[in-house]
């Protein structure tokens, strides 16, 4: 077990980063708990892998250290630290029987064959392995491939945390599911810190107690599924989480009111008086769910014209443009239509505003 | 069947057949031809049928070059393949060096045979020649028109020369296309680096160095231009390879009939040791149950 630290860690790929664009990774300060499921999501290029890397030594990072339970690891070499890690695409020994593919990393650190045998079925049953041991590891499908990846981390006693890079690329539909209930099995049974990386907002979603949303090599948010959709920290959060993501408005601020392109939007008062301190660029978001779309001119809602209408099934996803801007709203089956024109409320609690691209409130 | 309604896919093909026809099936249908006709000029040939043959399989010369022969093709697998491989281990993965190993590599390769016999009778020279003068100097006695085993031992300098350079570049495709994925996992796992050699290189490598030995089987079986220039077969017999044996009955004696037959058999021989080692390394390591 271990609580994973990262102390002002930054890293470049360069050997004299120059500017803040040169680094990979900037500035990230965070403490994983023992234990804990964590994703971090975020876009191709954003410094996930790098981060990973860091934390399993494959990577020695440029600044900062790595601390875990308080001790330094920060030049420690991978096979000496406690971290397992499972990569893109399964990686197996091809020569080897399933069950040697399983007692490598123990063999490789002298354990006593009597203990590998022990440890290798008990990993085997957890991962439901046990029919193939004997078999060829390269003969077998994608998934079991990603399970053996899998099993030579749980294998090593020590192991405190596993690492998953995007390790559910290359597996069918179907089987995805089946992996990821397997995965969230696995950390209720043995109670290990996962850290597990993608770009799929539903699967850390659906594998997260926490999410972490990295951005340019920056942390720029980190909370719960609910958090991040309801007060997202950074303007990129709000377009990355959910579907389709948050509607975004330029605007400038007239007392209480909104100005996006001459049509007024009402603030709740706090947050108006907190946009009239903020300096920078000022954007009002708002989710696609929480647009109310009337198809009558209705008390303070604001007049668009209706662009697509998509229907999704359970629900219908209406691009609007209103004030010069493209909006998408999504309308519940129930909720009547509108043809050409409508007319769109912004409830003032679900209004959010952002300076500079970072949440004001 | 109806599946012939598309026949005129056979013109596509057509070229090929023919390529092939007039390249290898022709010239390969006249030396049998040779082999069982005994041909005295247009229109004036007796049958003689399996008499080349047996007359060719009784050559005790052609006994000796033969086991010269797989001696030499032993050698060089021995040698070219696994320094080949370290060669292509030892190479730096990236960076400016990578191209400048390459070429130098490349450049043996690219040197017309029987030039490469003429450098290596200069650099052998025991009186002008860099290597000989300087093995004489420091006291050995070394001179490979006069002594059997320097004449072997220059011949296999060249060759080990010559073509290693063909195995390293082929190994190092083979390294270069491992995902970096395998070296993070296996550090990961404690593996040493002759477990990463054992376990993911040398697997990973199978493809790449099955060609490698067919190719360095098949081409050192073939040898004729390098040592026919370099020794031209001798001190005595002692570098007359098969190829080189054949040309002497061929044109030198003029005796097509056996010299077919001969061919026939050398190219059954190649033949059935390519299938061999072909079946071998692609079923290395990959017994057991599945």
């Amino acid at each position: 077990m271990a609580r994973i630290e990262l102390n002002n860690i930054a890293h470049s790929y360069l050997h004299n980063p120059k500017s803040e664009a040169d680094y990979a990774l900037k500035r990230i300060h965070y403490e994983w708990e023992d234990g804990g499921a964590y994703a971090l999501l975020g876009p191709s290029g954003c410094g996930k892998t790098t981060l990973l890397n860091i934390i399993s030594g494959l990577l020695i990072p440029s600044e900062g250290k790595v601390l875990f339970d308080g001790r330094e690891m920060t030049q420690l070499p991978p096979e000496k630290r406690n971290i397992a890690q499972v990569f893109q695409f399964p990686v197996l020994y091809d020569t080897m029987s399933v069950f040697d593919n399983l007692a490598f990393p123990l063999r490789n650190r002298r354990v006593p064959a009597k203990e590998v045998t022990r440890r290798v079925q008990e990993v085997a049953e957890i991962l439901e392995l046990t029919p193939f041991l004997k078999y060829k590891a390269a003969g077998m499908t994608a998934d079991a491939k990603q399970k053996i990846s899998l099993g030579r981390g749980l294998v090593r006693s020590d192991v405190a945390a596993i690492l998953f890079d995007e390790p559910l690329t290359v597996i069918d539909p179907h089987l995805k599911w089946l992996l990821r209930r397997k995965l969230k099995e696995i950390h209720d049974q043995l109670k290990l810190t996962l850290i597990y990386v993608t770009h799929d907002q539903v699967e850390a979603m659906t594998f997260a107690e926490k999410v972490m949303v990295m951005y340019e090599g920056e942390l720029v948010q980190i909370g719960t599924p609910q958090e991040l959709f309801e007060t997202p920290q950074h303007k990129f959060v709000g377009y990355f989480i959910g579907s389709p993501g948050m509607n975004f408005l330029n605007c400038t601020l007239d007392g209480n009111v909104a100005r996006v392109d001459g049509a007024g939007i009402r603030l709740a008062d706090e947050t108006a008086a907190l946009g009239a301190k903020a300096k920078g660029k000022l954007e009002l978001g708002i989710r696609p769910m929480y647009l109310e779309v009337q198809t009558r001119k209705t008390e303070g809602a604001v007049p668009a014209q209706v662009r697509l209408v998509e229907d999704q099934g359970a629900y219908k996803i209406i691009t609007l443009e209103m004030a010069g801007a493209i909006l998408r709203a999504k309308l519940g089956e129930d909720k009547p239509v509108p043809e050409k024109e409508a007319w769109l409320g912004f409830p003032r609690e679900k209004i959010r505003l952002f300076a500079d691209e970072r949440l004001i409130r | 069947m109806e599946k012939w309604a598309s026949n005129k896919a056979w013109f596509l093909v057509l070229p090929v057949f023919v390529i092939v026809a007039f390249s290898a099936i022709l010239p390969l249908m006249t030396v049998v031809n040779y082999s069982v006709q005994d041909i005295f000029g247009p229109g004036q040939s007796v049958f003689v049928g399996t008499e080349f043959f047996k007359q060719v399989l009784a050559d005790s010369r052609l006994h000796e070059a033969l086991l010269r022969q797989f001696l030499f093709s032993a050698l060089v697998l021995l040698i070219e393949i696994p320094l080949g491989v370290l060669i292509a281990l030892a190479m730096p993965r990236k960076g400016v060096w990578v191209s400048a190993c390459l070429v130098t590599l490349a450049l043996p390769l690219l040197i017309p045979w029987n030039v490469i016999g003429t450098i290596w009778i200069i650099f052998t020279r025991p009186d002008i020649g860099l290597l000989g003068s300087t093995i004489n100097h420091l006291g050995l006695a070394f001179d490979h028109t006069a002594s059997p085993m320097d004449a072997w031992v220059t011949v296999m300098l060249m060759e080990v020369w010559h073509w290693t350079p063909l195995v390293v570049l082929l190994a190092y495709a083979g390294l270069r296309s491992i995902p970096e994925a395998y070296y993070q996992a296996a550090k990961i796992d404690g593996a040493s680096s002759w477990a990463i050699f054992r376990y993911i290189q040398l697997p990973k490598m199978r493809g790449v160095l099955t060609i490698a030995v067919l190719l360095r089987f098949m081409d050192s079986f073939l040898i004729y231009a390098e040592p026919f220039v370099l020794t031209g077969g001798g001190p005595g017999n002692a570098t007359t390879f098969l190829s080189i044996y054949l040309v002497k009955i061929a044109l030198g004696q003029f005796d097509l009939g056996p010299a077919a037959a001969f061919s026939i058999i050398y190219f059954l021989i190649i033949l059935l040791f390519s299938f061999i080692f072909y079946q071998a390394l692609q079923n290395v390591g990959k017994g057991g149950r599945s």
